[in-house]
């Protein structure tokens, strides 16, 4: 415990300095003042906010994780020669990381609604998305230290990075779009639901939709979850397998850490 | 001091190191020499936990060495490339290092010798990523020795200093030696070993091919100087008569 503690402070304490990382959470500072500034209301702003926090927290923390870990390799070693035991060393560096990422994330976004009076009506929906924001970070960030320990050569590590990222984004209701298509004529919802759950991103679109009143930008599968568990079970549902995600790439990093050679 | 039996370690198709049996003299400097990929850094990394041998056994100080890795308490390690998070300041390095060793049990008399020699007083509050690649050696070597260790694992530990800060180090390692600490050393410069090393252990393609005192390697390959009796032994991949 006590190790963990000081490693994540120590992450914390370099991670605050990083100019990545407040360039990051200025970003999104600028990015939801400037929503409010064009006249947006509070769950208006929310919605804006929604795709751009699912496209760029899940970029950021798998390609900025990535590069950390490989930039941390050396100290890591360091740290690994010293009297303590691979595990709790291993969890130290990865809230190290996912903490200052999400915060980062957390006190961009969520300043300007302090400023501007809490989101108004949109209060439930804006909590709900800090919450999805800081989620979306331990799971990718979780998922680029398991990529950045599993490829030894850095290059490769971030490529793949990238591709987890297109994959989860983009290509991943496109190939679910193509296969409804395709396969139209058989009954798709129960496939279709566990392909739902199988990624965070859509997860976390569907349990911030549910909070505001916009269930037609949810998309096939989302629409396809509520209709099966109403909105309120679908949310539920959604949510309790996204914070499930958080432990799944965290668990198997992990393990690839206290097994693997240095 | 630190023994390793019948080590072997496979990457891939590629063996780093096919059976070394070795001890390390207490008391004494050993250093490692050997060609590139020869599996000194595998055999150093097998001493400190980091690597995990297929087979084999290490023992450090007469135990053989296990997961959760207290024996460590004991090594001081300086790896051959020094790098620290580029945002913390040299202080918070050091004392994060102090602070997780010192976490696991009863603290180990400071040693801020190098600190001094090094003048790294007035470098403690500058951030990692303002400093120069010889003042992360140094760095390096401090937190090394800083905590008295018993056993000091040198990993091209001059590699980047400038001359001055090598001489300084290769004080330090002698008055440790007289000490009666164990001291393991690798290098590819073998000039600056010569008045450094009481022993030495050859490694070629992962096995050992020369281990015994410095003068009787130098008796052996009919050498007077430490360079040549080391040139001799890479030509001869270690095997000598």
């Amino acid at each position: 415990m006590n190790v963990i503690r000081l490693i994540v402070s120590a992450g914390l304490r370099d991670l605050s300095r990083s100019r990545w990382l407040i360039g990051y959470a200025l970003g999104f500072f600028a990015l939801a003042e400037g929503l409010f500034w064009f006249g947006g209301s509070g769950p208006q702003v929310v919605l804006s906010l929604l795709n751009i926090v699912l496209m760029v927290v899940p970029l950021v923390a798998l390609v900025f994780g990535a590069i950390h870990v490989y930039a941390s390799r050396e100290f890591v070693e360091l740290l690994l020669a010293q009297p303590v035991p691979r595990k709790p060393l291993f969890t130290g560096l990865w809230l190290g990381l996912a903490l200052p990422l999400a915060g980062a994330f957390a006190v961009g976004a969520g300043l300007p609604f302090v400023f501007h009076g809490g989101g108004g009506a949109g209060f439930a929906a804006l909590a709900t998305l800090a919450v999805a924001g800081v989620v979306l970070s331990f799971i990718f960030s979780g998922i680029a230290t398991w990529i950045a320990w599993s490829t030894d050569d850095r290059l490769r590590g971030v490529g793949l990075a990238l591709g987890v990222w297109l994959a989860a984004t983009v290509l991943y209701d496109g190939a679910i779009l193509a296969a409804t298509a395709a396969f139209g004529d058989y009954p798709l919802e129960r496939p279709l639901l566990g392909a739902m759950i199988l990624n965070p991103v859509d997860l976390a679109r569907l349990v911030v939709l549910s909070q505001l009143d916009a269930s037609a930008l949810m998309g096939y599968t989302g629409a396809l979850f509520n209709k099966a568990l109403g909105t309120a079970g679908g949310a539920a549902v959604a949510g309790a397998a996204l914070l499930a995600w958080c432990g799944v790439p965290y668990l198997m990093s992990a393990r690839r850490f206290a097994r693997r050679d240095f | 001091m630190i023994r390793v039996e019948g080590l072997r370690k496979r990457y891939g198709t590629h063996d780093a190191l096919r059976g070394v049996t070795l001890e390390f003299r207490t008391g004494a400097v050993t250093a490692l020499v050997g060609p590139n990929a020869s599996g000194k850094t595998t055999l150093i990394k097998s001493l400190l936990g980091l690597v995990r041998p297929d087979a084999g056994t290490v023992f450090v100080k007469d135990a053989p060495v296990d997961e959760a890795g207290r024996y460590r308490r004991a090594i001081g390690y300086m790896p051959q490339l020094a790098r620290f998070p580029e945002n913390l300041t040299v202080a918070d390095v050091i004392a994060l290092v102090a602070s997780v060793r010192a976490g696991e049990g009863a603290e180990s008399p400071r040693d801020d010798e190098l600190i001094e020699a090094f003048h790294l007083v007035r470098e403690m509050d500058r951030l990692v990523r303002t400093l120069s690649g010889g003042t992360r050696q140094k760095v390096s070597a401090a937190i090394a020795f800083l905590f008295s260790p018993e056993i000091l694992i040198l990993d091209e530990p001059t590699a980047g200093l400038d001359p001055l800060a090598a001489a300084i180090l290769k004080d330090k390692i002698r008055s440790v030696r007289a000490s009666g600490r164990t001291v393991l050393i690798t290098s590819h410069v073998s000039a600056e070993l010569e008045g450094l090393a009481d022993d030495v252990a050859f490694l070629c393609d992962g096995e050992i091919g020369f281990t015994g005192t410095f003068d009787s390697l130098l008796h052996q390959v009919g050498e007077h100087r430490f360079e040549g009796a080391i040139a001799s032994l890479f030509r001869s991949k270690g095997r000598v008569a």
